[in-house]
């Protein structure tokens, strides 16, 4: 896989404040690269400073072998960025928005034109190309921050927030849309919403305070969780005691939880160690026993619950 | 030059799509004319020129082009469209010159926008035109020198309240430099050369020269180097900005 984005030692301090620090990794072409962490843990300020908006106080960034500081014209011609809120012009028309950004890139004349027919065309912008930005809703506004982005077609592409804002079906074509761009490009995506990460990403960065807490794929990550290979029983109440009784016994178990009762069932939720595979031995077990098992589903486990355990720590 | 004609094109486009064009192009012309009818006896000197004209340009200049160059760069810091021009691939010098040049194009149509007046002088009497050109560029000039000065102004804050009021405050310095007021400030402690330079530096006393029609040398020269070191220290400016 080539190498595309490089960040490496990035630190950011606003005077005493330790904005960013010492932030490390790579993304590569095909890469779509989850960028998470708490509001004001660090991502939008790391997302400038690749992109060259500010100055890191030390480390490097670079673009395509680029640096971005010691060569910002051709690290910047090479990123299509959509910063946080999706900035622009208010007085302009999406079409005249396209066509000032496009000619800031050096685009002019047919090509100019094919490339906004393009843009607009992927974020579906078709019926308001000519109506003033401001008098656009949120949800049109960050899809001409995204056309704008994708314009130049860019092989790099920091998207800040990209579905924020927006309505489940707006974001499912969002997604979409970065799932498809994803093929021959790197993209960085800065989310704080977990199921954006399922959806679209092949990695997961996770920052808090500054820091790199995670690095990892979400399957990796989802292990992490307490409840990763749980599983879920659903059985006749009568026969819940005996049956969590029996699998109490069962070395591999860590605790099993009764849950709630509804209608003469009741469910049981079984806790493995380490994460330890247990649903065959779960059901031979009750099978033994003559329980009759209604249900029984193994739980992936939780990123949000892996999100909260990393983001917040023992120290906050 | 591409990327300077494209940010020139969008910064007067935005101009005209808000309403400060027409009022800034209205007062202007009502302000100028008045001032000239009332306070500089247009009619009663009996000169077939433009003087009575020209001589209060600047005063006008001190309130309303602060005013025109006050959006430049509040407005982009205010609106976070400043994230998004410094990530494209230009120069800051670019950006700075693109806008400079628009907002000065614009006083340029508004002061076009006076020619009933050179009509007029044609009208009644024989004027020499050639002061008349010359003392339009010198006008433009002093226009120029004021957006520059009101460009750094505007990089400074992302307030326009305090863009304008900073860039108005900078520009009558420069304006009234040659004047007591001024000069007292310095004659205490500075020698007299200090002294000298800084009555140098006076705008109006260039511009009276500019408003009999006489382009000497020291005034281009003058105008020139204030207008480039506004460009460097407009760059210098918003370049400063992003290492925070």
């Amino acid at each position: 896989m080539q190498e595309m984005v490089r960040l490496e030692r990035l630190t950011k301090r606003f005077g005493d404040v330790h904005a960013v620090e010492d932030v490390s990794f790579a993304v590569g072409r095909g890469e779509v690269l989850g960028f998470l962490g708490p509001n004001g843990a660090g991502k939008s300020t790391t997302m400038r400073m690749l992109t060259g908006f500010i100055l890191p106080t030390s480390g490097t960034a670079s673009v395509m072998g680029f640096d971005v500081v010691r060569e910002p014209r051709r690290a910047k011609e090479r990123i299509g960025y959509l910063p946080e809120g999706a900035p622009s012009y208010g007085d302009m028309s999406p079409l005249g928005f396209l066509r000032f950004v496009g000619e800031m890139r050096g685009i002019h004349g047919k090509e100019l034109a094919r490339r906004i027919g393009v843009a607009v065309e992927r974020t579906s912008l078709e019926e308001v190309a000519n109506r003033p930005i401001e008098t656009l809703s949120k949800g049109f506004r960050r899809r001409v921050g995204l056309a704008q982005a994708i314009l130049h077609d860019p092989p790099v592409l920091v998207l800040d927030e990209p579905t924020d804002g927006l309505d489940p079906n707006q974001k499912h074509e969002v997604r979409k849309l970065v799932r498809e761009m994803s093929r021959d490009k790197a993209i960085i995506v800065s989310t704080h919403i977990l199921e954006e990460v399922d959806a679209v990403c092949d990695r997961v960065v996770i920052i808090a305070r500054g820091r790199i807490v995670a690095d990892a794929k979400p399957e990796e990550l989802e292990r992490r969780s307490a409840l990763h290979n749980a599983v879920r029983l659903t059985l006749e109440r009568e026969r819940a005691e005996e049956a969590s009784e029996a699998i109490r016994t069962l070395n591999t178990v860590r605790e099993v939880q009764r849950l709630e009762e509804v209608n003469g069932v009741a469910t049981l939720l079984v806790l493995p160690v380490d994460g330890a595979d247990l649903g065959a031995q779960v059901s031979q077990l009750l099978h033994g026993r003559g329980i009759r098992i209604e249900r029984l589903a193994v739980e992936r486990g939780r990123l949000d619950d892996v999100f909260r355990a990393l983001t917040q720590g023992p120290s906050a | 030059m591409d990327i300077v004609r494209t940010v020139v094109r969008r910064e007067l486009a935005a101009y005209f799509t808000t309403p400060l064009a027409y009022v800034f192009i209205v007062i202007f012309l009502a302000l100028a004319g008045a001032f000239a009818f009332f306070l500089g006896g247009f009619f009663e000197r009996g000169q077939a020129d433009l003087e009575s004209f020209f001589v209060f340009h600047p005063w006008l200049y001190l309130f309303l082009v602060p005013a025109v160059a006050m959006r430049l760069w509040a407005e982009e810091r205010r609106t976070g469209t400043i994230e998004l021009l410094m990530t494209l691939p230009a120069s800051t010098f670019q950006i700075v010159l693109g806008k400079f040049l628009a907002a000065w194009i614009f006083t340029g149509i508004a002061l076009a926008l006076t020619f009933p007046f050179w009509l007029t002088v044609n009208y009644l009497g024989e004027p020499d035109n050639g002061v008349i050109l010359a003392a339009y560029l010198g006008s433009w000039a002093i226009a120029g020198a004021f957006i520059a000065i009101g460009a750094c102004a505007s990089a400074l804050t992302k307030n326009q309240v305090i863009a304008f009021v900073l860039g108005a405050a900078i520009c009558f310095l420069f304006l009234m430099s040659g004047v007591d007021l001024v000069l007292a400030a310095f004659r205490g402690w500075a020698p007299d050369w200090v002294v000298d330079l800084v009555a140098s530096f006076s705008l109006i006393t260039h511009f009276n020269e500019l408003a009999k029609g006489v382009i000497n040398a020291a005034t281009a020269v003058y105008l020139a180097t204030l207008v480039g070191v506004c460009w460097l220290v407009n760059t210098l400016i918003v370049d400063l900005e992003k290492a925070r």
